[in-house]
């Protein structure tokens, strides 16, 4: 059998900043106590199988996979609350776009609710509302998709911690080093700043780069305003392998 | 080579969150509208013979983790990485179960074949940034003997940690891999 050309070390992803991310352990955020390795991530770098990732075309998407106000609707009407666009730009840590990727999302209703079997928060369901979708980002790396402002809901953590408004986000990249999940949430909201789970983000900065920014500029009159949300994946250390990696 | 630093910082990760399934399961959420059908469900594709891989994960107080959502991407049969995507939810019981291919080998960093593996990433409540770990294969005995990333573990007890466990029953071959994501048999999880 051949060796598959191996393309790690020089031409990899970035190392990780593990000290801009949350740690595996917050202690604020009571869940993390006995789901949080103790040993230390043993540092693997990049094999292939780290740098190739499933890629998705726009043959999985369902034409209302990205308006959350239409694609739950059982009887015509839409979805109860405030309506909103929201998009963004994917790029990489060296700032160029990541075409072609799949995002996922995922959302409690305007009241806070969520279409969940576990979810236990008195606030009404909306028959209109489901809660997720998903697109692929243009050739620029951007994706849009139409929602309702989430709520802020509470939930078991400290006697009384309530979670601010925000939107759940998946994004593939092209490789499996950068498989990323996070959170969006929308500027000028003084909930952030009181939530374990936002902070166990150990630098303030780091936070602000998960706030959306309203956007006057791409607001439908009349209709739906709009907040811009741009989230950066791994980039790599050079472009020295960039003719090289294939099917990803 | 000097090697700048990026211009940009990554976003950061934050937890999947106990709701996860709405979004990468949904059809467990009966939502049956929009993202249709679930990404990564039923048999994963691939050239090679065919598997089941299945576990369960468990937390620090050895309980089940029933909140998990586990992705698994792989090389097939020749070793080369097409489209071997799967992504399940773990039961009530902290159960996982993906009907894949067997593995081939893929070359290493170290110029020699990587023993055949599969790579998995879980998310769940309580974790705040995904894990990375590898199921390797109890009956690949010889080429985990040389595998680069097994022999980077340097406290060999936890090698076993990352070897499937294999069965075969009613015609079809079973691994058995639990992810212990803290304890005493904790898991080997990667920054990769
Ligand atoms: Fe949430």
């Amino acid at each position: 059998m051949a060796i598959q050309p191996f393309a790690g070390g020089e031409g990899g992803f970035y190392a990780r900043d593990r000290a801009w991310h949350p740690p595996v352990a917050s202690p604020a955020y009571k869940s993390t106590t006995l789901r949080a390795p103790r040993h230390a991530l043993l540092s693997l770098g990049q094999t292939r199988s780290e740098l190739t990732g499933p890629a998705f075309g726009h043959d999985i998407l369902n034409p209302l996979d990205n308006d959350l106000i239409r694609n739950f609707s059982q009887d015509g009407s839409d979805a109860i609350g405030q309506r909103l666009v929201v998009y963004g730009q994917i790029m990489d840590e060296n700032a160029r776009p990541v075409p072609n990727t799949l995002v996922e999302f995922w959302q409690a209703n305007a009241g806070g609710r969520y279409r969940h079997k576990r979810e236990g928060y008195i606030a009404a369901l909306d028959p209109n509302f489901g809660g997720c979708g998903r697109a692929i980002t243009d050739a620029d790396g951007y994706y849009h998709f139409r929602t309702i402002k989430p709520g802020a809901y509470p939930w078991p953590n400290g006697g009384n911690d309530w979670r601010p408004a925000h939107i759940h986000f998946s994004v593939f990249g092209h490789a499996f080093a950068q498989r990323l999940i996070t959170q969006m949430y929308f500027e000028g909201d003084p909930m952030i700043w009181q939530d374990p789970i936002a902070l166990s983000i150990p630098d303030r900065t780091a936070v602000e780069q998960l706030i959306a920014r309203l956007d006057r500029h791409n607001t439908t009159p009349m209709d739906t305003l709009a907040y811009r949300f741009d989230i950066v994946l791994r980039g790599r250390r050079s472009t020295f392998f960039e003719n090289r990696v294939e099917g990803n | 080579m000097l090697n700048k630093l990026p211009p940009l910082k990554e976003s950061p990760s934050q937890t999947a969150g106990p709701y996860v399934h709405i979004g990468l399961t949904p059809s467990l959420e009966r939502i049956t509208e929009a993202n249709v059908p679930d990404l990564g469900a039923g048999p994963v594709p691939g050239f090679g013979p065919r598997i089941i891989v299945a576990g369960r994960v468990f937390d620090g107080s050895a309980a089940p983790v029933s909140d998990a959502v586990v992705e698994l991407w792989q090389a097939d049969a020749d070793g080369n990485h097409g489209n071997a995507f799967g992504r399940v939810a773990c039961d009530g019981t902290g159960a996982y179960r993906f009907d894949t291919v067997k593995p081939g080998r893929v070359g290493g960093p170290d110029g020699k074949l990587m023993a055949p593996h599969l790579t998995l990433w879980i998310v769940a409540r309580g974790i705040n940034i995904g894990l990375h770990t590898r199921v390797y294969f109890e009956d690949e005995a010889e080429a985990n003997e040389t595998d680069f990333v097994l022999n980077r573990i340097m406290d060999v007890r936890r090698r076993k940690t990352l070897i499937a466990v294999r069965s075969d029953a009613d015609g079809k071959t079973v691994y058995t891999f639990d992810i212990r994501l803290q304890g005493g048999d904790e898991t080997v999880f990667f920054d990769i």
